[in-house]
């Protein structure tokens, strides 16, 4: 692979991965309302 | 709204037991053949290394935006888009069922083409498909008959195709969270197990990495390019799953207290991640082939779709070294990654109609799949399949999903002015806050360039016949199934719901928090 193709390749998945990532980081840290019901509802 | 109250609603419309069966839901539908099997093809076509740019602004600027605003419909008007739409603004209810059309249509021709990728998993055993794959599935597999409609069968192809429905049904007959959440999280993980073994295998072949090289050189011109631009907006709109009314339908499951534009961007994320591992795995492929061809990577590249999937890849697993391996994870990919798309179109359907006529989940689920099923079997399951199914897939992606979700957007954003009551409901609970940025994107910026990418589209398609197809054919299937849509959409709309109060039940106290953030 030539150099330009590679350092492309890295950029898109440092990206897009990266931001996967944060994404995921970000939700996880971000907290949903506990219910009481959440685990019984069976739908 | 007391909590009995929710629980009710919950227990009537079903729901998603958490945040993380939404967000594998959610991601089971967007990522469907076309992260496989489109976006390599369009990223190579768009100049290769620099159409990650032009791609990321259309994520950043259109895709999520345009999926916040999908999820703040569903999510604060909770209901199917028809109810949504009627919950927004009474006449807006046709815009939900044109999109509910949009879906049904989608659904009878996707699931032949899961019914084949079921039939090449069993056939990438034993390479059934000989030295001509392309002989093969024109002639012995799909036994394409001359330009037409017939009612010839073709076995091979229908009692998959059956089998595919019968487990469709099935699943969603068991409900938001037993069907549709619990396949989600089993096939998602699945799926991406697979398809990342597919491409470990993929990037051992030799001439793996000249593959990579031709996705991934950069062809600095092709950024002054608007076509180029166009398609990266039309790569992230078609693929992320939204504007027709699944985000819309799925958002309505979700309990009222979760962080939607948080688990938008891990949404969507994860299905431009998903692309990325796809466009890896098959420029490796490819690169495989040409080598072993003695042809350029563009060459055997051909156009993507089905001819990459069932022509390009059995050539490539003929000749690969653990072919069988590659050819059973690359169709069982497609197969995993098709159903979860599969049924979330199909939910949207069976939404609607619990909605509007009060059905129980099992009975909806029959009344709208059965004769889905039935047509599915009909125009899909014989010699002239291959035809219907690519004619309806180009006419009801450029001038279904894609209008639809213009006027749709236009609509609610300058039309209803509903964006502040939307941006305020997504702010209820977020980690990330919608500002004036979004109105501006979802305003402007999105149907500014999807309208762009439409109207190149139609100037397209009235100068050429797509494909140069009879033109009774591309009016019957193409314009008409577009049409049609609309006028069963807007129809469907003038019928009265079996419970009148329906519309205007929505949560109290959704109407007192948000009317004391105004």
């Amino acid at each position: 692979m030539s150099t330009t193709a590679i350092v492309m390749m890295v950029v898109a998945m440092v990206v897009i991965w990266g931001g996967l990532a944060l994404a995921i980081l970000n939700l996880s840290r971000s907290r949903s309302t506990p219910r009481a019901s959440e685990v019984h509802r069976d739908l | 709204m007391s909590s009995s109250v929710v629980a009710e609603e919950e227990q009537r419309r079903g729901a998603f037991s958490s945040r993380r069966v939404f967000i594998l839901a959610a991601i089971g539908s967007a990522v469907g053949l076309g992260n496989i099997w489109r976006f390599p093809y369009v990223a190579y076509e768009n100049g290769g290394g620099a159409f990650v740019i032009p791609y990321l602004v259309a994520l950043l600027t259109a895709g999520l935006p345009f999926l916040l605003l999908d999820y703040s419909i569903g999510h604060r008007f909770r209901g199917s888009p028809p109810l949504s739409f009627a919950r927004l603004r009474r006449g807006a209810e046709g815009l939900g069922w044109w999109q509910v059309g949009i879906c049904a249509v989608i659904a009878i021709y996707y699931a032949a083409v899961l019914a084949w990728a079921v039939r090449y998993t069993f056939f990438s055993f034993t390479k059934a498909w000989g030295s001509e794959p392309a002989d093969f599935f024109i002639g012995e597999f799909l036994q394409v008959s001359d330009p037409g409609v017939t009612a010839d069968p073709v076995a091979g192809v229908l009692v998959p195709l059956v089998v595919m429905w019968a487990l469709v049904i099935g699943l969603l007959a068991l409900g938001v969270q037993k069907g549709i959440g619990a396949t989600a999280m089993v096939f998602i993980p699945v799926l991406v197990l697979s398809f990342g073994a597919l491409v470990v295998v993929s990037l051992f072949l030799p001439g793996a990495g000249s593959g990579l090289d031709a996705l991934f050189t950069p062809s600095w011109s092709a950024l002054a390019e608007p076509t180029v631009w166009a398609a990266a907006f039309g790569q992230i709109f078609f693929s992320l799953s939204i504007g027709f009314g699944i985000m819309i339908t799925y958002a309505s499951y979700v309990h009222r207290h979760t962080d939607m534009p948080g688990s938008g961007l891990v949404v969507g994320f994860s299905n431009s991640g998903f692309e990325l591992l796809a466009g890896i795995g098959v420029f490796a492929a490819l690169g495989f082939m040409a080598q072993d061809s003695g042809q350029a990577v563009g060459e055997v590249a051909g156009e993507g779709g089905v001819g990459l999937a069932f022509i390009a890849f059995p050539a490539i697993i003929n000749e690969a070294p653990a072919g069988a391996l590659i050819g059973v994870l690359f169709f069982a990919s497609l197969v995993l990654a098709g159903i979860t798309s599969l049924i979330s179109i199909t939910e949207v359907v069976i939404s609607a109609v619990r909605d509007k006529f009060e059905l129980g989940r099992v009975s909806a689920t029959l009344v709208v799949a059965l004769p889905m099923a039935v047509l599915s079997v009909a125009f899909l399951g014989t010699t002239s399949g291959l035809y219907v199914l690519d004619i309806v897939d180009h006419f009801i992606n450029q001038f279904g999903i894609l209008l639809v979700a213009v006027v749709s957007m236009v609509v609610v954003v300058w039309g209803l002015r509903a964006l502040p009551q939307l941006a305020a409901h997504l702010n209820d609970h977020t980690s990330v806050h919608i500002g004036l940025w979004w109105r501006a994107l979802v305003g402007v910026v999105t149907p500014v360039a999807l309208g762009y990418v439409l109207v190149d589209a139609l100037v397209t398609d009235l100068r050429t016949p797509y494909e140069g197809y009879p033109t009774w054919m591309l009016v019957v299937f193409g314009w008409g199934s577009a049409l049609a849509v609309i006028v069963v959409g807007f129809v469907l709309a003038r019928l009265r719901w079996r419970d009148p109060w329906t519309v205007d039940a929505l949560g109290a106290e959704d109407e007192l928090s948000e009317g004391a953030q105004r």
